[in-house]
């Protein structure tokens, strides 16, 4: 009976409840989605690589090298000569190396040139090796991995033959169609950027640049006629490259080396601390955003205490006559405090929902543009605290109408 | 005695010198019908607040059917109202949004006497004793007709089987046959259930039906003062 008043009463001031359901909503979507975005990039960003001691690539900053060697985003400043590559690899101290080779890409999906090193040495989240859905790594010099997200857009399936094309545009005026290459595997989806990634050997990178100057092929030259045994195909220059250590203990020993190495200028970063850089930097952007998120929540409470506070007004002599009937001064209290908290529930539901909404129509956009993989999981640990701290705060907010209640029916209203 | 008053005096206390009621001594047989009329501004809602609780009164003795009310908390005097006590009034009886079987609910809510299923029957009984149709009883009331409206007002206000039954300017808003029909509805009802009637009207020619009629300004002294 207590819910039922209550929500007939607020149906029957449905103008202006809608009006603060649809206030509340919207700043508890932007709430959540910020906060529902900033952990799911963290969360992303963190998974991507794992079991990786080091990253080495030209010299740049840390963050340049950490963001394009392996979110794939920005550009890199210099290639790596191959003879360095062999050189650090060769280490002793090193126990695996992934050379990876950019600039090229597949209908908007970049292309990463590596060996099959990569699939047997790369993981991902806690140490999680990549897998195949269906077929296996590239064995053969035009073989291509498709990663699981470019495989299920582009409708790809094992046996298609795709077209590479040079640079990294959506739109490419410079395909390099006359070696295409044949999906021999898809890759399981992984949450992170390698599922929007186009995985070929090295060799094949140097197939399809041959007889090719910086970005367009020479006139006249045709690499296809030349048949395969032919070629040259040890690589020149690579991206960047990836190395595990056979002890963390060498790790900052490897990486003086590296960046101290003499005939070429390098960066060796350990990803972890250039991510913690990352977030170091994102900190006050959180803080900014989740304060603004706040203050849109903090206005949407008072226009709701507003409207209760005038509602009362409106409700004199419904107020009355429940204290006619027997009504003590607390039940209106609760009453008051229920109808806003009916309100604050819409608004979650709807806020809730529209932020569901709004990631599921955005986050193939999110994750092909910005490389951000973000769940649909919004009902994080973080989130429901946020949840019942809006009820908490609704309450509060409520307080003040229901205490004006509360006082009038105590002086005999 | 259904009403005994003594030595009542009353002031709101954001005005504390000035009284709104004074009564020295006035009271209400048990079952006795009490038609009291007096002009607007007399104290009249300040009265029934009083006896219903709702007001506490600054000095002397309020008993309404054997309970000292000036001696009960807030919230027991709630509880007693809603156990004991059936109020009317003029218009604005009942919430307007929800339906007549909800608003006698809603009365019965704040009672003690509390079985669902009696009080399903109970409430359906009520209705088809005041004349409203079936398909009336879920409508929210505010869409029913003013004659309507105060028919289940009465519903809900027997619910409770009340000792007294208090009655602000209930016939104000009803045109001369609506009130007759009202008139001979209530007062066939009090007699049948043997409740205390308090009658408050300035309408004199509805004081015929009353066995005591009284003029406010002979029992609030305060009213003469000012």
């Amino acid at each position: 009976m207590f819910i039922r008043l209550a929500s007939k009463s607020l149906l029957n001031r449905k103008g202006s409840v809608l009006l603060t359901i649809m206030a509340m909503s919207v700043s508890i979507f932007v709430l959540l989605a910020v906060e529902h975005v900033r952990s799911q990039t963290k969360e992303s960003f963190n998974s991507t690589v794992s079991g990786v001691d080091l990253i080495v690539g030209a010299r740049t900053g840390s963050l340049n090298l950490l963001l394009y060697s392996v979110f794939r985003i920005g550009s890199p400043t210099n290639n790596i000569d191959w003879e360095t590559y062999q050189n650090i690899s060769n280490n002793p101290k090193v126990a695996w190396a992934i050379p990876i080779s950019l600039g090229d890409s597949h209908k908007g999906y970049r292309v990463m040139g590596t060996t099959a090193d990569y699939f047997k040495y790369f993981s991902y989240g806690s140490k999680r090796q990549l897998s195949f859905t269906r077929g296996k790594p590239f064995a053969e010099v035009f073989d291509v991995v498709l990663g699981s997200q470019v495989a299920k857009k582009l409708g790809h399936s094992l046996g298609d033959e795709i077209i590479l094309a040079h640079g990294l545009g959506k739109t490419s005026f410079s395909l390099h169609d006359n070696r295409p290459f044949k999906v021999v595997g898809i890759l399981a989806s992984t949450g992170t950027p390698v599922d929007q990634a186009v995985h070929v050997s090295l060799q094949g990178i140097e197939a399809i640049h041959r007889n090719w100057q910086p970005g367009v092929q020479m006139l006249g030259s045709s690499s296809a006629a030349e048949p395969l045994q032919n070629l040259e195909l040890k690589p020149k220059k690579i991206t960047t490259f990836m190395l595990g250590l056979t002890s963390r203990m060498a790790t900052f020993r490897v990486q003086r080396d590296i960046n101290n190495y003499r005939k070429e200028p390098l960066s060796a970063i350990l990803p972890g601390v250039a991510l913690s850089e990352l977030w170091q930097m994102m900190g006050l952007l959180e803080n900014i955003l989740r304060l603004i998120s706040a203050l849109i929540l903090i206005s949407a409470f008072l226009g709701l205490s507003a409207m209760m506070l005038t509602s009362i007004k409106e409700r004199e002599r419904e107020i009355q006559l429940l204290r006619v009937i027997g009504a003590p001064a607390f039940f209106l209290f609760l009453l008051i405090e229920l109808e806003a908290l009916l309100i604050s529930f819409m608004s979650m539901l709807l806020g809730t929902a529209g932020l569901y909404l709004s990631l599921i129509i955005t986050r193939d956009l999110l994750s092909s543009n910005f490389g951000l993989h973000i769940g649909l999981n919004i009902l994080s640990l973080n989130n429901s605290f946020l949840l019942l701290l809006i009820a908490g705060s609704t309450m509060i907010a409520a307080a003040i109408p229901a205490l004006t209640v509360y006082k009038s029916a105590h002086r005999g209203g | 005695m259904a009403i005994q008053l003594k030595d009542v005096h009353f002031a709101y206390p954001e005005t504390p010198d000035n009284g709104v009621l004074d009564i020295k001594n006035w009271s209400v047989s048990d079952q006795e019908q009490v038609f009291v009329h007096g002009p607007s501004g007399g104290g009249k809602s300040t009265l029934l607040n009083l006896l219903s609780g709702m007001l506490n009164a600054s000095s002397g003795e309020v008993t309404v059917l054997g309970e000292r009310l000036d001696k009960m908390n807030a919230r027991q005097r709630d509880r007693f109202r809603a156990n004991h006590i059936g109020y009317v009034f003029q218009q604005f009886n009942l919430i307007p949004y929800i339906g007549a079987v909800d608003n006698i609910q809603l009365a019965r809510q704040f009672a003690k006497k509390n079985t669902q299923a009696a009080l399903s029957d109970e409430i359906k009984s009520l209705l088809s004793t005041f004349n409203i149709a079936e398909s009336d009883w879920q409508k929210p009331v505010g869409k029913l007709s003013i004659g309507q409206q105060q028919r289940i007002a009465i519903a809900r206000a027997m619910i409770n089987k009340p000792e007294l039954l208090i009655a602000d300017e209930p016939t104000s808003s009803l045109d001369q046959n609506n009130r007759d029909n009202f008139m001979s509805e209530l007062m066939a009802l009090v007699a049948e259930h043997n409740i205390t009637l308090l009658f408050v009207s300035h309408d004199m020619a509805l004081a015929k039906r009353f066995s005591r009629v009284d003029a406010l300004s002979e029992i609030n002294l305060a009213e003469e003062k000012s």
